[in-house]
């Protein structure tokens, strides 16, 4: 229980139904790799659940069992939610469990419906992914033939804004409104889709529960540390040797990530935790473990699970200031710090990247004064990741204000979805 | 009891109007949006809170008997 494994490249967990890539495991594949889905009672698997310490691995690291308690606190016909929207630009991993073993995530969904004792739910894809739904529908049709569909699931296909990975703006947009952040409390463990308490995971959360219903909360715990147990996918990105999805044990570092996928391509200027609500951290935080307890003294966290290596030739103000445009853009446009904050902040970053740094003292103000100040979580993760260029890049601020630029690499930072 | 005053960031459209009647509590931001300090609202100024909260127009801003802190927002 106390064991620690930090090595790079654990036996994959997640990943190792993963036949051939955009291949989706088919029925038996998928039973022949984990074996069948054990009939667990309600009490056995919320007793798993709790056991197994198992974090939300959507970005905001919340407990499942308190979620599950959560819900179950709450009369009326609960529904369980899968988010596979996967908004974040860069994160590619909700994207590849969708596509390669859509039945571990259809095994979560269904053990999450079972533990909060609701006979109905819904998987969410985004629109700009039919590979992902066709194999999920794929599955659930090999699953009803299979006589495997105790829990109705409907297949919901959603736009893809970033916004969706926020709980209230999905479950808004499953009931038939705007898909936009409402005011909690009521969250949607009281008040979810179409009013009814509602349990809402990130398709990577409920593959980990189709596995600890299956091997244990202590196989589980085996890996990772005991605040923060587990394997975790995460989606590197930027000059690597093979960017794409790997699986860890979390408290793996930067490094064990970087070498995992073949090493860096070049010299590194920066890192990127956590995707766009994470933080840059400078390259001598390479060892640092990919836990949120060893990231929170560096102001990061591990948000999304997205890593991303910055080439030191490329301008880290001018990737920033890419991405903080898109971060206003993708505002829900309903909160006024929010709508006019980020805007102004955006407007700030790209005259700084082109060499106007008069708005930096006002800038740093902005940023501490938009946090906390909307419904959702959107202006606090933008201003956090905004704060952290600031900081991380401040040898370029100067260069900056001097008119000079140490850039000159390619861009890495995307904000078009990825394919 | 204590209260606290609580905003609601979606109906307020910066009016304005609770800094002016609560300057102690409330100010603006660069935008015309009520930066409200922290905390529970002090015994000598809950009659100018609740002025402020019956003006906003929107209905926007309101003085809640003080609950356990609000559990962490989730993201699934």
């Amino acid at each position: 229980m106390s064991a620690t494994d930090t090595s790079p490249r654990p036996q994959p967990r997640l990943l190792a139904g993963v036949r051939r890539r955009d291949v989706p495991a088919t029925l038996e594949e998928h039973t022949a790799c984990y074996g069948r889905l054990p009939e667990l009672d309600v009490r056995a698997l919320a007793a798993a659940i709790d056991e197994s310490g198992l974090l939300g691995r959507g970005g905001g690291a919340f407990s499942a069992a308190a979620k599950l308690a959560a819900v179950r606190a709450h009369r009326g016909r609960r529904v369980v939610v899968g988010n596979g929207v996967e908004g974040e630009p860069l994160s590619l991993k909700d994207k590849l469990l969708l596509r390669s073993v859509p039945h571990l995530v259809l095994d979560g969904l269904e053990l999450a419906a079972t533990a909060c004792g609701a006979r109905d739910a819904i998987l969410v894809v985004a629109e700009t992914a039919p590979r992902e739904r066709a194999a999920v529908e794929r599955a659930l049709h090999e699953r009803g033939r299979a006589g495997l569909d105790r829990v109705g699931v409907v297949v919901a296909v959603a736009p893809d804004r970033f916004v969706l990975g926020e709980e209230t703006a999905l479950v808004a947009w499953l009931s038939g409104k705007p898909p936009k952040p409402t005011l909690a409390p009521p969250r949607p463990s009281e008040r979810g889709v179409m009013g009814r308490p509602t349990l809402v995971h990130n398709v990577e959360t409920l593959a980990h529960l189709a596995l600890i219903a299956r091997f244990g909360p202590g196989w589980f715990r085996a890996l990772g540390s005991p605040a923060e147990p587990g394997s975790a996918l995460v989606t590197i990105a930027g000059a690597v040797q093979r960017p794409g999805v790997i699986e860890i044990a979390l408290g793996a570092s930067i490094r064990d990530v970087v070498e995992g996928v073949g090493g860096a391509t070049e010299p590194l200027g920066a890192f990127l935790v956590g995707g766009y609500f994470g933080s840059w951290l400078p390259v001598d935080a390479y060892d640092v473990p990919l836990l949120d307890a060893h990231l929170g003294p560096h102001g990061a966290r591990l948000g999304a699970r997205v890593l991303v290596a910055l080439p030191a030739r490329t301008c880290g103000l001018a990737e920033t200031a890419r991405v903080a445009r898109w971060l206003a853009e993708e505002s829900a446009g309903q909160c006024g710090p929010c709508v006019h904050g980020l805007a102004a902040v955006a407007s700030a970053f790209e005259r700084l990247a082109t060499g106007d740094a008069s708005d930096v003292p006002r800038l740093h103000r902005w940023l501490r004064e938009i946090e906390g100040r909307g419904a959702c979580r959107h202006p606090d993760g933008a201003a956090r990741f905004l704060a952290s260029a600031l900081e991380v890049f401040s040898h370029e601020v100067e260069l900056h204000a001097g008119g000079r630029c140490s850039g000159g690499g390619r861009a890495v930072l995307r904000t078009a979805v990825a394919a | 009891m204590s209260h606290t005053l609580r905003l609601d960031p979606i109906a307020c459209d910066g009016r304005g109007l609770c800094a002016e009647l609560l300057p102690e509590l409330v100010r603006l931001d660069d935008w015309g949006y009520p930066i409200i300090e922290p905390g529970t609202v002090p015994k000598e100024l809950e009659g100018h809170a609740r002025r402020a909260v019956d003006a906003c127009p929107l209905l926007a801003l309101a003085l809640v008997a003080e609950r356990k802190p609000r559990v962490a927002r989730s993201r699934a």
